[in-house]
């Protein structure tokens, strides 16, 4: 096998050998984009899936748990849920930043309406180089104004979240968005297929060469070849996302969908699949009936494209015409794809005839590996750091010392001084974090508080974390970050739930 | 009365004006859909803040070709009243139903935060319930709110008391530091000559409520339920 073609697509000569045993042929370029695609960390969570399932994910309050569907579910009684999820954009981000942010909130968002939730609040967690450099303030005012652009246009609000600076993340900035959304019980959707017959219908954008290999992209480790992959990178359109975040809880509200899967990292190939190994059921997609953005694609770029904004139904066949008509008020383009099969494979047909034809289970079952974990050398050695050689500030009886020895009340200033410690309203002033009227304590507490409208109960929702501490001791650091986001519930009055 | 709060696509602040209306004043309230011409039924439609459009182009200056508004327009040459919130203000002045422009924010971002508004005409069907010179808190959300007018129609404006609301200190004096985008003579909102079609950037249904900080906003909702009164007695 070219070694070039499966490093394209994010393949170890291993996994290649494991296609071959579990397929009993070669796959052809298509078939091998899409096991590529879902195959790769960011989609198949072959090197984490085995650490994400050691933790807690249990309790009384939980309707859905983590990975079953696009996000998690938890109750808050009166006949209502939460729907809740946090994804970081950090390699678009850290070459496109207004865009790979503007993205990172539009994939979120839709994980939560996929569900047939309402977004009602946006929380970023970012982190930056030092803003001395003129490379980190671009990324720092190009993703705050991406979040603001998308987030604002949209109209969800974005009521909190945390923008931490340190030399770590110079030119490579961490960019987490989390989408809070709220949901009558009852009204549910899930992503999965009903049964053999039912139509797949995608709805939204039409389909471009943006994103291609978006997913190994992700994967993959930064460097200075990767500022060549910029096109991997996607543009968001928040306006045709506000529709369809419209259109899609009118659906979810008609009772019409089977289940509703929104397209993100590898684009058809995934949505499709996921759906499919939900439900039990295979999918056989026609391409030539995708709507194009431009001439000329490939069965391979249509299956893999991440061209943002786009759903994808799933319907009864005697539905269709309902569902399109709620489409085509939002001024929505739509187009039934495909239909679900009994056979549990994956086809791709194209010119009429089988592009592509796949096991969904070999899809959706990567094989994962247990990493083993090392300390670095620098990392035992700044464990080792010795504090003592600081000057220890009760020593200078004054605050205004004048022997030349730092004064106190000049430590104190330069400490509020600092990018970490002052007001950070010059980022959140620029998100919009009133609109829907549900936020009682906005962006600036430790904690957004949200009500919920009919009901006399309210939410308060945090993120949180410290880099520093995790790199120093990755177990210990996180078992903070988890006490510390539970402590910012409490001080706005909520015992932690979920 | 029976108010309309108009949806374009991109329209967001229809849920919360109609939240406002509904559960708080317990008004008679419809969404009025974009394609809608019939505005009959209708005392006051309320044109809600949001991204119309996407903002694409210039903010308002594709839902001004949305059949509604033609409906609105004859709504107001009948007399009846307009309240353009936020993207609703700029609307209202790419359909030439106000005078001006929105421009970008002077600093070019988006600024979401409190503002303090002095009354500046008590004698609108929007701010009968207010006293001359009050300061309403309530909040802006926008990248484009930057009143601009050529001097002509800006000295018009001000000679006939048709700018209704600057922005302020929280003690009532039009500062420079008080202008949150630029607007010439911090103006926030202003009216038509025939003084029924009322143009905001601030978001008084973002102010109405105690909870959410501020219930200052109620003032322009009590003025236009008064009016209404005043003018068809129970």
């Amino acid at each position: 096998m070219d070694a070039t073609l499966l490093r394209k697509v994010g393949l170890t000569e291993y996994e290649y050998g494991l296609v071959l045993e579990r397929l009993g042929r070669s796959p052809n370029h298509l078939e091998l984009g899409m096991i590529g695609a879902l195959w790769s960390e960011h989609c198949g969570y072959k090197h984490t899936k085995p650490l994400l399932k050691m933790l807690p994910s249990t309790g009384p309050r939980v309707v859905v748990g983590p990975g079953e569907e696009n996000a998690g579910v938890v109750s808050i009684g009166d006949g209502y849920v939460v729907v809740l999820k946090i994804e970081s954009h950090n390699h678009p981000s850290a070459v496109e930043p207004y865009q790979g942010a503007a993205t990172g909130v539009g994939g979120i968002l839709r994980d939560i309406f996929t569900m047939g939730a309402r977004p009602v609040a946006v929380l970023d967690s970012l982190r930056f180089g030092p803003l001395v450099l003129p490379r980190n303030r671009y990324l720092f005012n190009g993703v705050v104004a991406g979040i603001s652009g998308y987030g604002n246009c949209v109209g969800v609000p974005t009521v909190g979240g945390e923008v931490f600076f340190d030399p770590a993340y110079s030119d490579n900035p961490l960019v987490n968005v989390m989408c809070v959304g709220l949901a009558r019980a009852d009204r549910l959707l899930r992503a999965r297929t009903g049964r053999p017959g039912d139509l797949l219908i995608l709805v939204g954008a039409a389909t471009g060469r943006d994103g291609i290999h978006g997913a190994t992209f992700a994967s993959a480790t930064l460097g200075a070849e990767t500022e060549a992959l910029r096109p991997a990178v996607q543009v968001g359109d928040p306006f045709t996302e506000k529709l369809l975040l419209e259109a899609c809880l009118e659906l979810a509200e008609s009772g019409l969908p089977v289940g509703l899967q929104d397209l993100g990292a590898a684009g058809i190939t995934a949505a499709a699949v996921e759906a499919a190994a939900r439900g039990g059921h295979g999918v056989e997609i026609d391409v030539d009936r995708v709507p194009r953005r431009e001439a000329g694609m490939t069965p391979y770029e249509v299956m893999l494209s991440e061209s943002q904004e786009r759903m994808l139904v799933i319907a009864r066949p005697e539905d269709e015409p309902k569902v399109g008509a709620i489409f085509a008020k939002w001024g929505l383009n739509y187009s039934t794809i495909g239909r679900v099969t009994a056979d549990g494979l994956v086809r791709v047909v194209a010119g009429g005839e089988v592009a592509g034809e796949l096991p969904v289970r070999l899809l959706t079952e990567p094989p994962t590996y247990q990493l083993e974990g090392r300390p670095l050398p620098e990392w035992i050695e700044r464990r080792r750091l010795d504090l003592s050689g600081l000057p220890d500030l009760r020593l200078f009886a004054t605050p205004w010392d004048t022997s030349g020895a730092p004064v106190v009340s000049d430590v104190l200033i330069r400490l509020l001084g600092s990018p970490n410690i002052a007001s950070k309203e010059y980022v959140f002033r620029q998100y919009d974090h009133q609109v829907l009227l549900n936020t009682v304590v906005g962006p600036g507490a430790d904690a957004a508080v949200l009500r919920v409208k009919g009901t006399s109960r309210a939410i308060a929702v945090t993120t949180d974390g410290n880099g520093r501490l995790c790199f120093l001791n990755p177990r210990l650091g996180a078992m903070i970050a988890v006490a510390e986001a539970a402590r910012n519930l409490v001080c706005v009055g909520r015992p932690p739930t979920a | 009365m029976r108010f309309g709060v108009v949806r374009f696509p991109g329209t967001w602040s229809d849920l919360d004006c109609f939240h406002v209306l509904s559960e708080v004043y317990g008004q008679e309230v419809r969404y009025v859909w974009h394609r809608e011409t019939d505005l009959s039924d209708l005392d006051c439609v309320i044109l809600p803040g949001g991204f119309s459009y996407g903002d694409y182009l210039r903010p308002g200056a594709i839902a001004r070709f949305s059949p509604v508004m033609a409906a609105v327009a004859d709504f107001a040459a009948a007399g009846k009243l307009v309240l353009g919130i936020c993207n609703g203000f700029q609307i209202l002045c790419e359909a030439g139903l106000l005078p001006g422009a929105l421009l970008r924010n002077n600093h070019l971002q988006f600024r979401c935060q409190w503002v303090y508004l002095r009354v500046e005409n008590v004698e609108t069907p929007f701010t009968l319930s207010c006293v001359q010179g009050q300061v309403l808190k309530i909040p802006i959300s926008h990248g484009d709110g930057n009143y601009f007018a050529d001097p002509e129609t800006l000295a018009e404006l001000e000679r006939t008391g048709r700018v209704v609301f600057r922005y302020a200190t929280p003690a009532g004096e039009v500062t420079p530091e008080a202008n949150p985008n630029g607007s010439l003579n911090n103006i926030a909102g202003i009216i038509n000559r025939a003084g029924n079609v009322l143009g905001m950037m601030p978001h008084p249904e973002r102010a109405s409520e105690e909870v959410l900080g501020s219930a200052d906003g109620r003032y322009i909702w009590d003025s236009i339920i008064r009016w209404a009164d005043g003018r068809h007695p129970a």
